[in-house]
């Protein structure tokens, strides 16, 4: 907890427009698939998906 | 002999009853016990011989006390390590604080020992037999009462409290915990999560409360007797006690695998009060004005 830098190691979108930079971009044509392949990136990366609220999740390592 | 005797047994017993096992496992190995065990047992022989050797007028015997400290001393890192090592395989932290704690604990427990061995010794010259059951009984009793650590339930309030979202953040009652993402893992946290509220009841359980140490431990606890469904790809059920800024009310929130608020709250009541995060701003006078 707090030991090691949290990071943004991806993002997942259905709007292209809201996000751009050096992380990897996961581009989802509905809802659902945005779900899931947040899910799935999480379960590999051993990490957490979070909300932005505006169609925008990320997943960070804590 | 029988003084040396009288004392190296009075060490003994004290130890055994300080070793008994409990929830947090330690030392729950056979292995640590024994070593514990013969540690204690050479510390009390040490503690009974010094008061002969005294009355021989043998006064070197003190440089003996002082060589035991010394080995006491190398027992709190070696606990210290082991318990570090063990920490990094824990899904839920004990945190440097708890491991520091229980380290000194068992440094000071030795000292405790050797004392009880010192002073029963003494008992044993002056008045006998008897007089050194007595003597050994007293303070086996203060060992057992005093050096017992308090608890987060004597120094907090712990209530029911209720997890619910506003739209993706996790609250329990009105303090924020983290953002959950995925609705499904929001949807099985409503269902399956439990929360508390912690409130200090002074100034001082305040402060104590604001340590993140001392917070670690009471999720370690509550994680070990309540059972928790984090796993290593789930950082979503990870249990967090986070503060209320304003209050320094804190709040709980456990994926529990057995789902019982009750058991719940016993488990953070039991939390060991941290003699590291146990701090007393009310005993300065800046604290007691700022109280109010």
């Amino acid at each position: 907890m707090g030991e090691e830098a949290k990071q943004i190691l991806a993002v997942i979108t259905t709007d292209k427009s809201k996000v751009t930079g050096a992380v990897p971009i996961f581009i989802a044509d509905s809802e659902e698939e945005k779900q899931k392949t947040a899910l799935f990136l999480a379960k590999t990366l051993d990490a957490m998906v979070h909300d932005l609220e505006n169609g925008i999740y990320f997943i960070v390592r804590h | 002999m029988a003084v040396i005797l009288a004392g190296t047994l009075a060490g003994i017993l004290t130890r055994m009853l300080l070793l008994k096992l409990d929830y947090r496992q330690y030392p729950g190995y056979p292995h640590g016990y024994i070593s514990h065990f013969s540690l204690g047992a050479i510390a009390s022989a040490l503690g009974a011989v010094a008061v002969p050797a005294l009355m021989n007028k043998d006064f070197t015997a003190f440089t003996f006390l002082a060589l035991a400290a010394q080995q006491f001393r190398e027992i709190r890192n070696i606990e210290r390590q082991t318990l570090e090592n063990l920490e990094e395989t824990r899904l839920e932290k004990r945190g440097k604080d708890y491991i520091e704690g229980i380290a000194r604990t068992f440094e000071a427990r030795n000292y405790l020992v050797m004392g009880t061995a010192f002073i029963t010794s003494i008992a044993a010259v002056l008045a006998g037999i008897w007089g050194a059951a007595a003597m050994a009984l007293i303070l086996i009793l203060f060992s057992k009462n005093f050096m017992t650590g308090k608890k987060i339930g004597d120094i907090c309030e712990v209530i029911p409290a209720e997890v619910h979202f506003k739209n993706s953040l996790l609250c329990v009652n009105e303090v924020d915990i983290m953002s959950v993402g995925l609705p499904e893992m929001r949807e099985k946290i409503k269902r399956e999560a439990l929360g508390v509220m912690i409130k200090p009841k002074d100034d001082n359980a305040r402060a104590t409360l604001h340590d993140m140490g001392q917070r670690m431990a009471i999720t370690h606890t509550a994680a070990l007797i309540m059972g928790s469904k984090k796993e290593v790809d789930i950082p979503e059920f990870t249990p967090l006690a986070r503060k209320n800024p304003d209050t320094g009310e804190v709040a709980l929130y456990i994926m529990p695998i057995e789902k019982d608020m009750t058991s719940l709250i016993m488990a953070v009541q039991r939390t060991p009060l941290l003699e590291s995060a146990s701090v007393k701003p009310l005993k300065t006078q800046a604290g007691r004005i700022a109280s109010d």
